[in-house]
């Protein structure tokens, strides 16, 4: 009897790990980005060494690019000097390491953890690595995918393996039915709030259960993605006939009699039957509401409709509210707005701008308000154009970019000011991520959309 | 890379709880191609204020802070985006140890692979650091144990393999090269043919 996480993990075992080493991992998919592999390109020069399997590694640029049309297309200069010296870092690595990348200007280019599952390359039961902690997003097929320092992104351009200790199983058992209104992203901030921004550590996590069964891919994403904001390195959930139907048409998905193959492979990537799991939490989706937070970690969330907590005498806890602006007591609802951004490998796939362009519809951004809408890849961009969403955007009086990271954690110039709110369906509150000063509230796509046309903090499910 | 035996410093205190990486290297420093001189950007909205100038409340801006090698935090260091940089940023600046009492996965193993040493200590060893700043400790990575100025001595975990390369300066890649042949012979029973 064995959980998906060890059929997987014992897939790729090399060899497995002793009391004195640890298992040698094989990795099946390397993804690459502008931000954390330079100095692994360096290493590899230094020591004389080729990238090994260029055939598993995949480059793309997201971070730090531009969102700006003229920026990305026309003849406008990067706006940020060192990211333009750190996109063409990327094209000159790429090109003499014999990498694919999916550069500015391809109509494939994307997040990574967006572009990925696109082109059909994320697979179930597969390993799947990227200096990048929301590489757990992968985990939505049945992979086993995690996070890595750049040193790590080396030791797998150069062997294609990692030196890792197996770590630990958590269930994470989600029942019944979420309510109009309710998304994944209030399911996922949900579990943070219920087991801590470390609950996850050591752990890998595998969602379970009839309300996972019942979420789209987009949605699997949403709730694998931000397993590392519980401090899990990877989140899987069991492929099933809704992974198979997302893949099937891909167009680096296996093809024919290789697809029937595959198929067959992926049927057995289920948790047997009694297995056993090392911790385990159990969610009633059916009690679940919109989430918000209210401080400077993703485990400082609350229902919207709640308070925030008073507890005197933490000065930690009381800090974060500083920095904030709140106080312990006052309700989350109705606090001003300045900026809202809607995308990130979180919440930036079709989707998402779907649910954003329901609320949108026929409604336009509070005056003052900065709506940002920046789709995930350049694949997004074009099918909500041609969904007449894009449309429904522009008309709300909404900023409509090309695709990229962006306002998430504002590399590429797309901040938030000092002292500004911004309602965000991004992954982190964490001081300054959006920008020098800037406080984040962590939301869905409706809530984020809600409170852009209000100007402040609004429960979406009275404009449904 | 330098072995790693022993930190015999005094320590610096940051008390914050689940000081994610975002703090440690904000992400607008992230533009850099190398490793070198991140020590100037490290906790740098705590740091420095708007302006530039050092803010004087800030613990590392602090005269008992200078020389620490040690920096003490709250419960779960390192959190969030698994950036190397913020290893890089804390050794540049002249840390040679964290120690808390929950380090998270990402951010422990950037370190060990960098010869900055996570330490997780005990409740009461944690305490008793939290609330004694420019503390005089050892760090033996030898016996694995913290020994206070107190003379109480606490044992920490650190994982077997880790210990020995840092110990003797030693590169994980230089293992997982010596382990191509099994590699290979994984390739070729996994994809017969490829």
């Amino acid at each position: 009897m064995r959980t998906l996480f060890d059929k997987v993990w014992t897939a790729h075992e090399v060899v497995a790990e002793t009391a004195d080493t640890p298992a040698v991992l094989y990795i099946d998919l390397h993804l690459i980005h502008e931000v954390t592999s330079p100095q692994a390109f360096s290493v590899l020069r230094g020591l004389g060494l080729p990238v090994r399997r260029a055939d598993r590694t995949l480059a793309t640029m997201d971070h730090s690019t531009p969102t700006i049309t003229e920026q990305v297309f026309g003849k406008v200069p990067i706006k940020v000097d060192a990211a333009a010296k750190q996109v063409r870092q990327l094209e000159h690595n790429a090109a003499e390491f014999g990498v694919e990348l999916f550069g500015m200007r391809d109509a494939r280019r994307g997040i990574v953890h967006i572009i990925s599952p696109e082109l059909g390359t994320t697979q179930p039961g597969m390993t799947i690595v990227c200096g990048d902690s929301h590489t757990s997003t992968h985990g939505a097929f049945g992979a086993l995918a995690f996070g890595i320092g750049t040193t790590e992104v080396g030791h797998v351009f150069a062997t294609q393996a990692l030196l890792q200790r197996k770590p630990k199983t958590f269930a994470v058992n989600v029942e019944g039915r979420l309510r109009a209104g309710v998304t994944a992203k209030d399911l996922i901030l949900a579990v943070i709030g219920r087991i801590g921004v470390s609950g996850g550590t050591g752990h890998v996590f595998e969602y379970r259960g009839s309300t996972i069964r019942a979420l789209s891919m987009d949605e699997r994403m949403t709730v694998c993605n931000m397993s590392i904001e519980a401090g899990a390195r990877a989140g899987m959930v069991a492929p099933d006939d809704v992974t198979f139907a997302y893949l099937e048409d891909k167009p680096r998905a296996p093809k024919g009699k290789e697809w029937d193959e595959a198929l067959a492979r992926w049927r057995s990537l289920v948790t047997d039957p009694g297995a056993a799991f090392d911790a385990t939490v159990d969610i009633d989706a059916s009690l679940l509401e919109p989430m918000i937070t209210y401080g400077t970690n993703p485990g400082m969330v609350l229902p919207i409709g709640a308070s925030i907590p008073d507890t005197p005498g933490d000065e930690i806890f009381d800090r974060a509210l500083r920095y904030m602006g709140f106080h312990g007591g006052e309700a989350m609802l109705g606090k001003p707005v300045d900026v809202v951004f809607i995308g990130s490998c979180t919440n930036g796939r079709l989707a998402d701008l779907e649910a954003a362009a329901h609320i949108l519809n026929g409604r336009k951004v509070a005056p003052g308000v900065r709506l940002l809408i920046v789709p995930g890849s350049q694949e997004i961009k074009r099918a909500a154009e041609a969904a007449g969403y894009a449309d429904i955007f522009k008309a709300a009086g909404a900023d409509w970019r090309e695709s990229g990271c962006s306002m998430c954690l504002g590399m590429n110039g797309d901040t938030v000011a000092a002292g500004q709110y911004s309602i965000s369906t991004s992954n982190r509150n964490f001081e300054g991520r959006q920008g020098v000063g800037a406080r984040t509230l962590l939301a869905s796509p409706y809530t984020a959309a809600a409170s852009a046309v209000e100007g402040k903090v609004t429960d979406p499910r009275g404009m449904l | 890379m330098e072995p790693v035996i022993r930190v015999h410093s005094t320590t610096a205190v940051i008390p914050a709880r689940n000081i994610d990486t975002d703090q440690i290297i904000p992400a607008r420093f992230l533009t850099t191609t190398t490793k070198e001189g991140l020590g100037l950007q490290l906790f740098a909205d705590w740091r420095y204020r708007a302006d530039g100038s050092p803010n004087p409340d800030f613990v590392l801006n602090l005269p008992q802070a200078r020389g620490a090698k040690v920096l003490v935090a709250g419960r779960n260091f390192g959190c969030g985006s698994s950036r190397e940089h913020a290893p890089w940023a804390l050794l540049d600046y002249g840390f040679r140890a964290v120690i808390s009492t929950e380090i998270a996965d990402i951010f422990r193993g950037n370190a060990l692979k960098n010869g900055l040493l996570p330490i997780v200590v005990d409740e009461p060893t944690s305490q008793w650091l939290l609330a004694h700043p420019g503390a005089e400790i050892d760090i033996d990575l030898q016996s694995a144990r913290v020994t206070l100025p107190t003379g109480l001595s606490s044992a920490f975990s650190i994982d077997a393999f880790a210990r020995h390369c840092l110990l003797n300066g030693l590169d994980e890649l230089g293992f997982l090269q010596s382990r191509m042949g099994d590699i290979e012979r994984y390739e070729a029973a996994r994809f017969p043919g490829a």
